[in-house]
């Protein structure tokens, strides 16, 4: 009889870690989530309407401030209690995992003092006195006033406690020791130079600058990165590479950039996520979903007037197209594509975008077009158009060269003009997003 | 034993077009909603996405997307006679399961049933005489509910799903363009009709020519871009010809997906658990009233889920079996006739007549699930049935939903099924011909019932569902009088020759025919003949309501979904108007 047990016993441990392997083997490859997208549900708790009391006003501020910094799109993990971090931001230097900032006084930052908040924003001194790494956007904070920055803090001590402790950081020497930040905030940081107004523009052009230059950090993901990770000089908002993603150009370029948006453009897309050029997915679908849709009219409006006013970047030689890439990119768009972009690629309003003149598609560096195509996009959520509507992922069905062909038949069709993509960039690419082996969909009993 | 769960104020059990509706409509109110779906979670994207939505195989033959019948599935018989068998293959209907269900592999068709309709036994006896309704055992019966209080309801899932279409009676003015037989809308689509291939082209005119009155079906399938009252936007629909029995892959599609889910799903007083299966409703000791209901999820766990509200809106096979289930309602016994779950379970009565041309090219393969041009002359009492012998009617339809290889070529009379000669045939006329589609009433019978099934269980141990059913007098009847009136049309196009599909025999469980299953939880005014009140609420037991083609006494000529939609709103304004104030039968018996 204890025979038995024992090897029933074994037989079931067994069975766990099968269990285990497979279900890790049968996550690992599938590029979009196949749950439900619950992202909405979380930003409800920063529109939670906040009861009249004594210090309302300060938390009505804070909780603001909370959605036009974005503060949500980093410090909630799949899975996870907003505000409680452990959101792996990949960088060059290895993986940087957003702290607990919700109002638990042990994981959190329930405990701290104002002037330990201020010191954080301004300065990029944590809790306990060390260096935060850059990740946390303070260069950019630090133009925040000292009010808002006390708002800020009041409104997250309201939050729902998270009793979670994100995981260590994973970074490569020398950047593991935080005492090297000090040495970068030297060489890097330092206080944005005062914005100077065109002569001709609007009333809220300032505000503008202020929101896409402090609190809404912009930047950060919109501007290149130099080898310290710092901010490119001389490439304000002209585009990043962020992990696998690329922000595109906000400069007035009206290949890469928003030359060809109106101002109604972009508040468009920032409110709902999508407009007649394009959608907000990955990164930026957060953005939309946890920031830019739920501030007001006013603050998009003068966030737009502002973007629009950027001078256009310099425009770069670009390689003409293989006639041969080309016409196989023809045929497999034609195939693959035009369920939802349609013949010619002139799309479908607000729902699915127009390629041609598509700012996207024609960014300098291929990797985020590159990106959608291999791992799909899901738009972003916004109250007023919640439809996650997806682009499926095609990593299963078009090879490395297909890929290849189609965005640079993309790339160059409908009056637009970019670099032709090569087959080993998108293998880099593919490795890169562990979309290697992939089944068609989670429940299909398809083997990779 | 079941673990206890924390009180839920309504409980949703399964999670198609009705449980969608039903969740929106009781979260919007503020209650704490919880759905159950036995069936996994779906997304357009990583489920049924455009790169392999059109896959005939997977979807259609190897049921990517129906109930597993392997794991539970129901008896068949055509008559008390025999010993009913479990149905080991999907046939003559395919079940949905799985988030959306039905909603997903629907073909789109959205109707709103007659006036008359409603009013089955009262307006035909009125016009025909008692006979005409008890002839054949028919046990037919008016629903308890009117048109016109449906109306607002049946707009409500217009606006929902954006159908596009042409009205044809608006606020009791005959319009041009529409079906002029419908009853009166208060409002005009919400998108205009999709435009029409010319297969069902030649239909209209055809039809026209005889007299006849053709208007474009109206449709989930959308003409054009649309934004619902929930903000949820569906695209337009590019005719890929792939959509009942498939996942739309571009939006274009009404579903919970497009329609409901992305406002639903954000809703904090909402939750959604898939995988979970509701074996019972649990009822006070008195059996007055539900105290919630006990699932069982993937890994084998039990619970109970307590909640103040019940609603059953599953499919109408498994609404049934959960009342016998769970002892809510008298059985039906076919031999007295007493006792009411269970009772008139009816299905749609289908023919065809295929068309076959020399000189006209109709490509098929370019289709989309509701497109047709649709006469309704010959539907419910539009036409004068006397001296016909039958009740009932259909419309018919020239409709070109798709050219999928393995399910839709035709080949004409007498064509072998298989060998070079059907290869000829098929080759020469895979792109020269389509069919008319006649989508018959069926009436309910005394002898067509749904009960357990005294030999046969599921994986949990649970009795099946018996399913006793055949085709009566009167459909037979009414079937082939349809069928010529099509051929009619046909023959009126001029094709080379036509051949006609009736509808011949005992209904047989191996052909697909259509998944209008209805009946056996059926609507009606008082307790002695009928499952549940016009707002679908049961008369045994207050707090328990089953949604869906169930409530139908007897079907109509029409595809069911947009009356089951219109009786869930209906259904739903009740109990957050009245019910919720003070909860009890909102009819007295």
């Amino acid at each position: 009889m204890r025979i038995l047990i024992r090897v029933v016993l074994v037989l079931i441990v067994l069975g766990i870690i099968g269990g285990a392997i497979m279900a890790w083997n049968l996550g690992r490859a599938s590029a979009l989530p196949s749950g439900p997208v619950t992202s909405v549900a979380a930003a409800k708790v920063i529109t939670q309407p906040i009861a009249d009391g004594p210090n309302a006003e300060q938390l009505r501020r804070g909780q603001y401030l909370v959605r036009m910094g974005d503060c949500l799109s980093c410090h909630l993990r799949a899975g996870g209690e907003p505000f409680g971090g452990g959101l792996g931001l990949n960088t060059p230097f290895g993986v940087i995992y957003s702290s607990n900032i919700s109002s638990d006084p042990t994981n959190g930052i329930g405990n701290w003092t104002p002037d330990q908040f201020y010191k954080a924003m301004h300065d990029g001194i944590g809790g306990r006195g060390q260096h935060l790494y850059p990740a946390f956007p303070y260069p950019w904070f630090r133009n925040l006033e000292r009010d808002d920055d006390d708002a800020l803090l009041a409104y997250l001590k309201t939050t729902p406690p998270v009793a979670y402790k994100p995981p260590g950081n994973d970074l490569i020497f020398p950047m593991n020791i935080r005492f090297m930040v000090s040495f970068w905030n030297v060489i890097a940081l330092h206080d944005a130079p005062k914005s100077q107004a065109p002569a001709d523009a609007p009333p809220d052009w300032s505000r503008g600058a202020v929101l896409v230059r402090g609190l809404g950090h912009c930047s950060a993901c919109h501007t290149a990165r130099n080898l310290l990770g710092a901010d490119k000089k001389g490439h304000d908002l002209e585009g990043g590479v962020l992990d696998a993603y690329v922000a595109p150009d906000l400069t007035g370029n009206q290949r890469t950039g928003l030359g060809r948006w109106s101002v109604d453009d972009i508040t468009e897309y920032l409110k709902t996520g999508r407009n007649n050029r394009a959608s907000a997915g990955g990164p930026m679908g957060d953005v939309v979903t946890y920031s830019t849709s739920l501030i007001t009219d006013e603050d998009r409006h003068a966030i737009a007037v502002y973007l629009k006013s950027l001078p256009a970047s310099p425009d770069t030689d670009i390689a003409a197209a293989d006639a041969g890439s080309m016409k196989r990119g023809a045929a497999i768009f034609s195939d693959a594509c035009t369920a939802c972009h349609l013949e010619n690629a002139v799309g479908q309003p607000t729902l699915f975008p127009p390629l041609g003149n598509n700012a996207v598609a024609q960014q300098n560096d291929p990797t985020g077009v590159l990106h959608i195509i291999l791992a799909g996009m899901r738009v972003g959520p916004s109250p007023t158009r919640p439809s996650p509507l997806t682009m499926p992922s095609f990593a299963w069905k078009l090879t490395d060269q297909q890929v290849a062909d189609v965005t640079t038949y993309v790339r160059n069709s409908w009056g637009n003009r970019a670099s032709p993509v090569k087959a080993d960039q998108v293998a880099k690419l593919r490795r890169k997003l562990d979309l290697v082996n992939v089944r068609l969909t989670d429940n299909s009993g398809d083997q990779p | 034993m079941a673990t206890t769960l924390k009180p839920v104020d309504a409980v949703i059990v399964g999670f198609g077009w009705t449980g969608a509706i039903m969740g929106q409509q009781l979260a919007d109110a503020g209650l704490d909603v919880l759905a159950l779906e036995r069936g996994p979670w779906r997304d357009t994207s990583t489920d049924f996405a455009t790169g392999f939505a059109q896959d005939e195989l997977r979807y259609m033959w190897r049921h990517h997307l129906f109930q597993n019948v392997s794991d539970d599935t129901l008896t068949i018989r055509n008559n008390t006679s025999q010993t009913a068998l479990p149905m080991r293959h999907l046939g003559s209907f395919l079940l949905g399961t799985g988030v959306g269900s039905g909603g997903v592999h629907w073909n789109g068709q959205i109707w709103r049933f007659l006036p008359s309709d409603f009013l089955t036994k009262s307006h035909n006896e009125q016009r025909y005489g008692k006979k005409s309704v008890t002839d054949y055992d028919l046990t037919v019966q008016d629903w308890g509910v009117t048109y016109e209080e449906l109306e607002p309801h049946y707009n409500s899932f217009d606006v929902l799903c954006g159908t596009s279409g042409k009205a044809g009676n608006l606020n009791g003015q005959v319009q041009p363009g529409g079906n002029p037989f419908e009853g009166s809308r208060s409002a005009e689509y919400p998108t205009p009709p999709m435009p029409q291939t010319y297969g069902p082209t030649l239909f209209g005119k055809a039809a026209a020519e005889l007299g006849r009155h053709p208007f474009p079906h109206p449709t989930g399938n959308l003409s054009q871009p649309y934004v619902n009252n929930l903000g949820a936007q569906l695209g337009a629909c590019t005719y890929c010809g792939f959509c009942e029995k498939f996942g739309c892959g571009n939006y274009s599609k009404a579903s919970p997906q497009t329609t409901v889910l992305p406002y639903l799903m954000a809703k904090p007083n909402f939750t959604l658990r898939t995988e979970c299966e509701v074996l019972k409703v649990e009822l006070s000791p008195d059996k007055k009233q539900a105290t919630g209901v006990t699932y069982v999820n993937s890994a084998g766990e039990e619970f109970f889920q307590p909640a103040n509200i019940v609603i059953l809106s599953s499919y109408i096979l498994q609404n049934v079996r959960l009342l016998l289930l769970s002892g809510i309602g008298t059985p039906y016994d076919p031999a007295t006739g007493q006792g009411v779950v269970g009772k008139n379970y009816a299905y749609q009565t289908m023919s065809s007549v295929n068309v076959f041309f020399d000189d006209k090219l109709i490509n098929p393969f370019i289709g989309a699930g509701a497109l047709a041009t649709v006469v309704d002359d010959f539907n419910g009492d539009n036409f004068d049935h006397s001296g016909l012998g039958f009740i009932g009617g259909a419309y018919i339809a020239g409709m070109v939903t798709g050219g999928r290889p393995i399910e839709m070529i035709y080949t004409p009379q007498g064509t072998p099924a298989w060998g070079k000669a059907w290869k000829h045939a098929a080759a020469k006329n895979y792109l020269r011909s389509f069919s008319l589609s006649v989508h018959g009433s069926c009436m309910s019978h005394r002898g067509n019932y749904l009960d357990l099934d005294p030999t046969y269980r599921d994986i949990h141990g649970r009795p099946m569902l018996r399913m006793t059913f055949d085709f009566t007098d009167n459909e037979h009847k009414m079937s082939d009088y349809l069928t010529d009136r099509a051929a009619e049309i046909a023959k009126a196009m001029n094709p080379r020759e036509i051949k006609l599909n009736r509808r011949i025999g005992s209904w047989s469980v191996v052909p697909y025919q259509t998944t209008h299953n209805t009946g056996g939880a059926i609507m009606g005014d008082s307790p002695a003949n009928s499952v549940v009140n016009k707002y679908l609420q049961s008369w045994d037991v207050h707090n328990v309501f089953s949604m869906g083609a169930g409530a139908f006494p007897q079907n109509a000529g029409y595809n069911p979904t947009g009356t089951l939609a219109a009786l869930a709103y209906m259904s739903a304004q009740a109990i957050v108007q009245q019910y919720l104030k003070q909860p009890g039968p909102l009819v007295q018996a």
